[in-house]
């Protein structure tokens, strides 16, 4: 009878908890089944001899366009100077680690998200905390602020995405107006409100990204087409139209159309788990971060990667990107606990911040650019200007 | 879902997926890159955390939000 191969994604993942990530795995197999497995063989490997093929054409027809690399146009910039970047604040009251966080149109506020069950809103100027959730479930791991900056979204392996008005009222319970919106198969992996409070796209452990209304917790898209699980999502900055970018542990990172639910764009060159994914400025392009170490560019209008940002001495895994206001820099959290900067046009490192006590999580930066905040397996949250 | 999904129904998803992509349209890097390159040097300038923000604006002066005596 053919072999039994079970093979479990095996390496360090986020969540011990969580069952391991599979990747091609095979069902066990009835002995009687044995001629069917026969036929079975046969058609898996014709399909896969036919995606061979493809992919191979997909490579040449981008290649075809490769004509010149990110860097040698950027040759003629100036090199960034010598700046300074430390820490300014340090946001202390989680009781284990921070998986998420997000900042409010504000500028100001910051929504968190921890191990603990926790979601924490936090002045950032202050660090005062102003609103605190506990969750019915631990490894809260997505969290968003809406846009009108009233309410927050946050799941993670309750496997919903639940939003909570804030309330005013310091006193009030806002575990009493808490809303379920969105209702996946497996744990919450990344959730975000789309241009208001009435929409909220989310991804899943279970492979799939959804979008969802708030009011109803309708679900109004679904989109399939990950391998596995599904770990990130950003939207297209709004000028540019309705699409959304994902990254999953099938190492694929998926341009999608929000209308219709399909997917436009492929890019599978990561070597891993893709952790982050984050939008260009421009809408043209997005950055993605991967347990491979690297981060990587990608332009949509040459449907091809761009830039690699890695160095030899950078081992460990990306947790998470997001890019300066200009887009000139990426800013990568690590999970060698050091946050590193990169100058996106040249594919040189600036800067490595050091501050974090354990892995870096989640980072983002402000939505004026002034600063930006990363969250750590060391509980705390900082903020670096 | 992908979890519930057997080894062949995937091929086939990725191979339809594929099919699609192929004829996907695309435009030479040269021209993407350097579109890219001059929307950088045009926001450059007011980009907070490179060219830095100056005290008196600077939300984040000093290292603790300061303190009120009551």
């Amino acid at each position: 009878f053919p072999k039994q191969t079970f093979s479990l994604c095996c390496k360090p993942f986020r969540c011990r908890s969580l069952p391991a990530r599979r990747k091609y795995m095979r069902s066990p197999l009835v002995p009687e089944m044995a001629t069917q497995e026969v036929q079975l063989n046969e058609t898996l490997s014709h399909l896969k001899t036919e995606s061979d093929t493809l992919k191979t054409k997909l490579e040449e027809e981008r290649a075809k366009l490769h004509d010149v690399e990110l860097h040698q146009v950027a040759e003629k910039v100036d090199g960034l100077g010598q700046f300074v970047m430390k820490t300014r604040r340090t946001l202390k009251g989680h009781g284990n680690k921070v998986l998420c966080m997000d900042w409010c149109k504000d500028k100001r506020r910051i929504v968190s998200s921890s191990q603990d069950g926790k979601v924490i809103v936090w002045d950032a100027f202050t660090t005062n905390k102003e609103h605190a959730v506990t969750m019915p479930c631990t490894w809260v791991m997505a969290c968003a602020y809406a846009p009108s900056g009233c309410a927050v979204a946050c799941g993670g392996l309750d496997n919903k995405c639940s939003v909570y008005p804030l309330s005013l009222d310091k006193n009030e319970n806002l575990a009493a107006k808490k809303k379920s919106v969105a209702m996946h198969t497996n744990y919450l992996s990344a959730c975000s409100f789309t241009n208001s409070d009435m929409q909220i796209l989310t991804s899943s452990g279970d492979g799939t990204c959804a979008l969802w209304d708030v009011e109803s917790g309708q679900l109004l898209q679904s989109f399939h087409g990950h391998a596995a699980d599904v770990l990130c999502l950003d939207l297209a900055p709004s000028e540019t139209g309705n699409t959304f970018v994902s990254g999953g542990c099938d190492k694929k990172a998926n341009v999608w159309d929000m209308r219709s639910g399909q997917c436009i764009q492929s890019f599978e060159t990561h070597e891993s788990d893709i952790n982050s994914v984050r939008y260009y400025p421009s809408g043209d392009a997005f950055a993605s971060g991967s347990d491979d170490a690297t981060c990587r560019l990608y332009d949509l209008r040459a449907d091809r990667e761009v830039a690699i940002y890695s160095k030899e001495s950078i081992i460990f895994g990306v947790s998470s990107v997001d890019f300066s206001l200009s887009g000139r820099l990426l800013f990568g959290g690590y999970n060698d606990y050091t946050i590193n900067v990169w100058d996106v046009l040249k594919g040189t490192r600036v800067s490595i911040l050091f501050g974090h006590e354990n892995r870096v999580s989640t980072l983002r930066v402000s939505p004026d650019g002034t600063a930006f905040c990363s969250g750590s397996w060391d509980h705390t949250l900082r903020t670096w200007a | 879902m992908a979890r519930d999904m057997s080894d062949k129904e995937i091929l086939k998803m990725e191979l339809d997926q594929l099919k699609k992509e192929v004829s996907t349209a695309r435009t030479p890097l040269a021209a993407n890159c350097a579109q890219t390159v001059s929307m950088v040097e045009e926001l450059f300038p007011n980009d907070p955390l490179i060219k830095g923000v100056s005290d008196e604006k600077n939300p984040y002066k000093g290292d603790k939000g300061g303190c009120t005596v009551t």
